[in-house]
Order: structure tokens, then C-alpha cells, then sequence
């Protein structure tokens, strides 16, 4: 292995990190929203409107996240939809976290039991104020975990934006490689990034659920 | 229907309720009115519809006909809809304390802010006044020393005293008992009928849906016999209890005092 080199590499891949960060965080922060809307949409009285959430949500989650990306970034344009790689990244990243959100959300608070809502319904709260101030933080607690699987996922998948050249971690590797010639050193660092960018990830989740669930652990 | 002479408007009035479940008929026409101050027991084997009436009291189940009254004033509006009849039996449900069979604590708040939430949120109530009038309800029911523990740290009989303490900080006309003490371990019951004596004893307008037959013909001024969703008997707890006269109401009685002595 050639030590000297992966040395010299590491601050160019550490920069290509920050930019897996950042189009990963932006994403699952907009996939956030994303999510909610969908949710919202699926209680509407107003039938078409739930079946436009759930067939967006069949047809995303029953295409691959690469061919989205591809869509997009290669097919857009054709529809007026021209956007720089990153922001096709962040874009495609959210809506199709989104998706799968919204359904860990949704089961979420449909696993809250309806004794609660009771309760609260029966103190003379509104359902919306149910929602906000009973339901809610309890479906906190089990999306959580659901919710950070998913972000993980996307990080992994992230290294896929690299096709439309975002210079993100793996297209950097890619980069380098085509100049150094040593695909082991290269991946292996890489690949050691990628590992701690998602445990980083899973110690946040590890301790927003803690913290979430601090009432049953007193 | 109590035999006394009513001098104002009852506290609940509940004529010719009719509620189904699909095609089961669940309450087939009931009638009840309990007049202030006084303490009604339903008595019934599962099944009976006694849990649906109480809850259709405060129309957590929407009952299909009859009319349901809160001190006069109609709780089921069929010609309210939407947003407008949310608010108004929001309003109403202010006015109602209900206890659950499986307490219903919220277990991601404090004691004490499971008991003041719904006076803040509802009536505005700054948090200090809120805090005072919680501890307040939480001595009532004897649990003061654990306002500031989750409810997860609560025996049963404790979380249902919290829950009757959550029911009383909103200052209801009438508390509603659905089955309070029954997912209890007996050594826990006592507690829970200790505090709802003492609410008897406030002159508490209380309707009770019980298993509880010795505390039902302690406390109460009049008792219901419910089976199949009809009312097959009434009268005082005196009567009721140890000379019903109708053959259901014995066998019932028979039945459940045999497996309890």
C-alpha cells in the first residue's frame, strides 16, 4: 500500500466529504417537508388527493434511486427542469427520501394508541391541537429510528450523484484514480470517509432517541 | 331514573339513545338522567353496552338517535357540522371529566403536566397558576410527592389517581368513570375508590360504569342494570343489589358476587 500517497489525497477526499455531507443533510432536511406534505395529503376526505400521495409514493418506491437520478439531471431538461448537479442531487435526495418518510411517519403516529387521542379529545382538545400536543411527540419517539435508517441509505446512495459529475466523495476517488492508478489506497480511504460519515449519523440517532424516549427511562 | 323531585335542570340527560355498529344494535333506546350532585352506577356483563353509553355521553362514540344533554344543553347536534360542531363539543367536553379503563396518561409528560396541560392550553391558564392549581388536584388525590415523575414510574392505582386528578383540574360538572379500577391488581382498587368516595362526598356529579358491585352500592344514589343494550332494571343500589326483581338482573348478580366470594 502506498502509504505517502493516501496521505497526500486525504485532505482532497475530506473536501469531496463535505460535499457528500451537504448534499445528504440537505436532502433529508427537505425530504423532511417533503414527507410531512405527503402525509398531510393521505388524510384528505377528497379521494384523488390521497391516491396522488400514494401513487407517487408506489412510483418511488418502486423505482431505483439512480434511474430517478438520471431522470432528472438527463430528462428534465426536455420539460423546462434544467438544474446544476448538486441541486439535482438535493432534489431527486429529498423526494425520494420523502417517500419513504412519509410512510415510516405515517406508520408512526398510526402506532400511537387511540387511547391517547381519547384522552385528550375527551379533555377538550381540537384534533389538530390532539396531534400537535399528544400525538406527535409520542410518534417522535418511533420515527426516529425508522428515519434514520432511511438517512443512512441516503448517504450511501449519494455516492450515485457522482454519474452526473457532482464532485462528491466517490466521484473524487474516481478522479483520483484516473491520475494515480492505485484504486485500493483510493476506495480504502473512501471507503473508511463513507464509514464515518454514517457512524456519525447513527450516534445523532442513537442520541435523539434517547433523548426522545427519556420518559420511559427515567 | 331517579324517583326524587327534580328542582332544575338535570346534569345529563340521555333520551332514547340509539347507537349500531354496522348491523349490531349496541344501545337500543336508552333512557337516563342524573340530577346534580347525585352518583349513578351502570352495572352489566360485557357486552352490555354500558362503556358505549358512557362514552356517548361525551360522544367519543357518535350515537345515530336520541339526544344526549349536559345541563341543558345538547351534546349530540346533527345539524352542526364541520368545523362548527368541534368547537362546540370541544366546549362541552371541557365540562366533562372521563376516566379510562386503561388510564390514558400521557406518558411523555409529568405527572403535573398531564394534569395542567389542558388548563393551559384550553382556558389560557399562565403556568404558574396552572402549577398551583395542578398541585392542588394532585394532593386531592394523594400524589403530590410525584408531580414531577413520568407516569411510566406510577403504579396502576397511582396513574389512575393522576388521571382523575387530569379529569378534575379542568373544574367538570360531571366525572365519568368508565370501568376506572378494573385493569387494576385488586390490592390497587382500594386506592382508586378512596379518591372517588371522596369525590362523592364533594357532591361530584358522577356517572360510573363499574365491576365493582360493593363500591357501586356504596356510593351510588342509583343503580342500572344494562344487558343485551337496554336498561333491564333501576333503582336504588339498595334494591338493586340484594332484591333486584328482574331474572337477568339476578343472574347477573348471582353470577358475578359467586366468582367474587
Amino acid at each position: 500500500m502506498d502509504v505517502d500517497l493516501m496521505v497526500e489525497v486525504t485532505p482532497l477526499l475530506i473536501r469531496a466529504a463535505w460535499v457528500t455531507i451537504d448534499i445528504s443533510s440537505r436532502a433529508i432536511f427537505f425530504g423532511f417537508f417533503v414527507a410531512c406534505g405527503l402525509v398531510f395529503l393521505q388524510t384528505f376526505r377528497f379521494a384523488p388527493i390521497r391516491w396522488f400521495a400514494r401513487g407517487y409514493i408506489s412510483v418511488i418506491r418502486g423505482t431505483p434511486y439512480f434511474v430517478q437520478l438520471l431522470l432528472v439531471f438527463y430528462g428534465g431538461p426536455s420539460i423546462g427542469l434544467r438544474l446544476d448537479p448538486i441541486t439535482c442531487g438535493v432534489f431527486v435526495g429529498a423526494f425520494n427520501i420523502g417517500a419513504y418518510m412519509s410512510e415510516a411517519i405515517r406508520g408512526s403516529i398510526e402506532s400511537v394508541d387511540s387511547g391517547q387521542s381519547e384522552a385528550a379529545r375527551s379533555l377538550g382538545f381540537g384534533k389538530v391541537q390532539t396531534m400537535v400536543s399528544i400525538v406527535l411527540p409520542q410518534a417522535a419517539s418511533l420515527m426516529i429510528r425508522s428515519v434514520g435508517v432511511l438517512a443512512i441509505v441516503l448517504v450511501k446512495n449519494s455516492s450515485l450523484v457522482s454519474i452526473i459529475s457532482v464532485v462528491e466523495l466517490t466521484y473524487q476517488a474516481q478522479r483520483l484514480i484516473g491520475s494515480t492508478y492505485k484504486p485500493l489506497e483510493i476506495f480504502t480511504l473512501s471507503a473508511l470517509m463513507y464509514i464515518v460519515i454514517i457512524y456519525a449519523v447513527m450516534g445523532i440517532i442513537e442520541l435523539a432517541y434517547r433523548r426522545a424516549i427519556r420518559y420511559t427511562t427515567q | 331514573m331517579s324517583t326524587e323531585q327534580q328542582t332544575d335542570t338535570p346534569m345529563v340527560e340521555v333520551r332514547n339513545v340509539h347507537k349500531r355498529f354496522g348491523d349490531l344494535e349496541v344501545l337500543k333506546g336508552i333512557d337516563l338522567t342524573v340530577d346534580r350532585g347525585k352518583i349513578i352506577s351502570i352495572i352489566g356483563p360485557s357486552g352490555s353496552g354500558k362503556s358505549t353509553l358512557l362514552r356517548s355521553v361525551n360522544h367519543l362514540e357518535v350515537i345515530d338517535e336520541g339526544a344526549i344533554l349536559l345541563d341543558g344543553v345538547q351534546v349530540n347536534r346533527p345539524d352542526m357540522k364541520g368545523l362548527a360542531f368541534e368547537r362546540h363539543i370541544n366546549h362541552i367536553r371541557q365540562n366533562m371529566g372521563m376516566v379510562f379503563q386503561h388510564f390514558n396518561l400521557f406518558p411523555h409528560l409529568s405527572t403535573i403536566d398531564n394534569v395542567t396541560l389542558a388548563p393551559r392550553k384550553l382556558k389560557g391558564m399562565d403556568k404558574k397558576t396552572a402549577r398551583e392549581l395542578g398541585m392542588q388536584q394532585l394532593e386531592r388525590v394523594g400524589l403530590a410527592e410525584k408531580a414531577d415523575v413520568f407516569p411510566n414510574w406510577l403504579s396502576g392505582g397511582q396513574k389512575q389517581r393522576v388521571a382523575i386528578a387530569r379529569a378534575l383540574a379542568m373544574k367538570p360538572k360531571v366525572m365519568l368513570f368508565d370501568e376506572a379500577t378494573s385493569a387494576l391488581d385488586p390490592e390497587l382498587v382500594e386506592e382508586v375508590n378512596r379518591v372517588m368516595r371522596s369525590l362523592a362526598e364533594e357532591h361530584m356529579t358522577m356517572l360510573i360504569v363499574t365491576h365493582e358491585m360493593s363500591f357501586a352500592r356504596d356510593v351510588s344514589d342509583w343503580a342500572l342494570f344494562m344487558d343485551g343494550g337496554v336498561v333491564v332494571e333501576e333503582s336504588t343500589p339498595d334494591k338493586l343489589f340484594t332484591n333486584p326483581e328482574q331474572e337477568r338482573t339476578r343472574n347477573f348478580l348471582h353470577k358475578h358476587l359467586g366468582n367474587n366470594h
